[in-house]
């Protein structure tokens, strides 16, 4: 372990700033590449499915 | 090899016959370089070192300009169609195409290049250098933004996605071309740019090409 | 060896198969991933010794590398895939193709930021002109191109077609343009102190950095996946297989 307590672990040797800050900006980008598809797909078969309901409906109906 | 031939002497008989074609493009390139002095700073010590990159830059920019409509017309006339049903190489037409958009851009652009020169206090043993790299570099700007006015020639309000595709493709020639002159106005040795230039000329030639033509072939199937 | 190749492209090709398979792999990477995350991040920000030049900041190379070589490996594939729709008109071909350009572009953006914030306590400014830098800021440029013109198309299958063209320009170009932003960057040499140019790195350094390099070729592949299944829910809507997944 290089570091003596997590106080010394989040300053980084006063570079703490700029490591944290790459770090919680890259999460933030992969965050919403993970994200972004999830709710596209929910979306998708949401919207999907209504479609085929909808379509059946008619298709009864006729 | 005749429809190439024959394309490509229409083409400059249109360029001939409607002036402004091939004029704006060489005034914005006066003019982008008139501003560099106003917007930076008209000490001719300072000019004198950023004239090469300057005069490259602006020559790039205006070489976009005149790239829009290289395919435009025989998109909407439907030349490209008779190119294809014809079965002549679509391959020597793209490169008969590129030929004729040098010609009407780089090679005016190189002519034009030494008044720039002394407007930005180009430095005396430059100009040879600049002579040289327009001459080798401004055909592998036509060849490559023959690509992307391919690609883009059937998308309406192209030329700015245009610019977009092929600025990124220009570095390497830039920086090659820029460091030519930079270096011959200092008095060193510039073989070995120019010796890129021309590499990059020949790898251009060879290859852009195939993928202008897979690009035109695109446009037909819309 | 060839057969077997062979059997895979083919299976490959069909939406169906690969949205089957998938969904066994998607656990895995995804498992797999987290598991690497931690463990290269955890040695290479707790356990790696500190850099005698730099300091703590380098610990930021455990993300900005692993990014700048995923950035550039998507690129090619990219690419690739483009080739492979271009020549035998393979839709998943092209389904890949999309979906990998907007998520090579993010990990080029985190190459690119990351870069910077290092070179803030590196060489005391935010940007400087160095050739890893300025090359990812270019690839970042070629991605926009390739993403800008895929939706510009009228129809789809051109806006495919014209990208694949496009990533094909573009992937003979990179290493020209790799090669002249560093013989341009020798000349002028802003900076002194590369970031991360070692002859050797310590054993301590560099285990954590391959172990995120892996993390991130995973974490990229459950990624494509994601996103290609999207793409085909959507594409393969009318068909009966899809319809099926979609009443349960």
């Amino acid at each position: 372990m290089e570091f003596n307590s997590f106080a010394e672990f989040l300053a980084m040797g006063n570079h703490g700033f700029y490591v944290w800050l790459s770090y919680g900006l890259s999460a933030v980008v992969i965050a919403w590449n993970v994200v972004q598809p999830v709710l596209r797909r929910r979306r998708l078969i949401k919207e999907q499915a209504q479609r085929l309901r909808r379509e059946k409906k008619h298709a009864s109906q006729a | 090899m005749s429809l190439v031939t024959a394309t490509v002497k229409r083409d400059l008989l249109l360029a001939a016959r409607n002036p402004g074609e091939w004029l704006n493009p060489l005034m914005f390139f006066l003019m982008v370089a008139a501003l560099f002095p106003l917007a930076v700073d008209p000490d001719p010590k300072f000019l004198s070192k950023i004239a090469g990159g300057v005069i490259w830059v602006a020559a790039l920019l205006s070489t976009l300009l005149s790239l829009d409509a290289l395919y435009k017309a025989d998109v909407e006339d439907g030349s490209l169609e008779q190119w294809l049903a014809s079965g002549e190489s679509l391959y020597a037409m793209s490169l008969g195409k590129a030929l004729v958009h040098w010609c009407i851009s780089g090679l005016p652009l190189t002519i034009m290049a030494p008044v720039l020169g002394l407007m930005l206090s180009l430095p005396q043993d430059a100009y040879a250098a600049l002579l040289l790299s327009l001459l080798v570099g401004t055909p592998v700007l036509s060849l490559l933004g023959a690509v992307g006015a391919a690609l883009t020639a059937g998308v309406r309000s192209g030329g700015l996605l245009l610019s977009l595709l092929i600025l990124p493709l220009y570095i390497p020639v830039l920086i090659f071309a820029a460091s030519a002159v930079y270096h011959a106005g200092i008095g060193m040795d510039y073989n070995g740019q120019i010796g890129f230039l021309g590499a990059l000329l020949a790898l251009a030639a060879c290859l852009t090409p195939f993928a202008s033509a897979a690009a035109l072939k695109l446009n037909l199937s819309r | 060896m060839w057969q077997w190749l062979k059997q895979l492209y083919h299976r490959l090709g069909s939406p169906k198969w690969f949205y089957e398979i998938t969904e066994k792999w998607i656990p895995w990477l995804a498992v797999l991933s987290a598991l690497g995350c931690v463990a290269g991040l955890v040695l290479g920000l707790a356990y790696a010794p500190a850099d005698y030049l730099q300091g703590n900041s380098f610990r930021i190379i455990y993300i900005h590398v692993p990014a700048a070589i995923l950035a550039q490996s998507a690129f090619m594939m990219m690419a690739v895939a483009g080739a492979v729709y271009l020549i035998w008109k393979m839709k998943m071909a092209a389904w890949v193709a999309k979906v990998v350009a907007p998520i090579g572009a993010s990990f080029c953006l985190i190459a690119l930021f990351t870069g910077a914030i290092w070179g803030k306590p590196t060489w005391g400014t935010w940007w400087v002109w160095d050739a890893r830098l300025t090359s990812m800021l270019l690839l970042l440029f070629l991605y926009f191109g390739v993403i800008a013109l895929q939706q510009a198309m009228d129809s789809e299958e051109s806006g495919y077609k014209a990208g694949a063209i496009l990533a094909l320009v573009g992937l003979v170009n990179i290493p020209i343009i790799k090669y002249s932003v560093e013989w341009w960057n020798t000349l002028h040499q802003p900076a002194t102190l590369k970031l991360t140019e070692k002859p050797s790195m310590h054993p301590d350094m560099l285990i954590p950095l391959l172990i995120m390099i892996v993390t991130t070729y995973l974490f990229f592949a459950l990624l494509v996946i994601l996103r290609t299944r999207n793409e085909i829910l959507w594409h393969e809507r009318k068909r009966q297989w899809v319809k099926e997944i979609l009443e349960n």
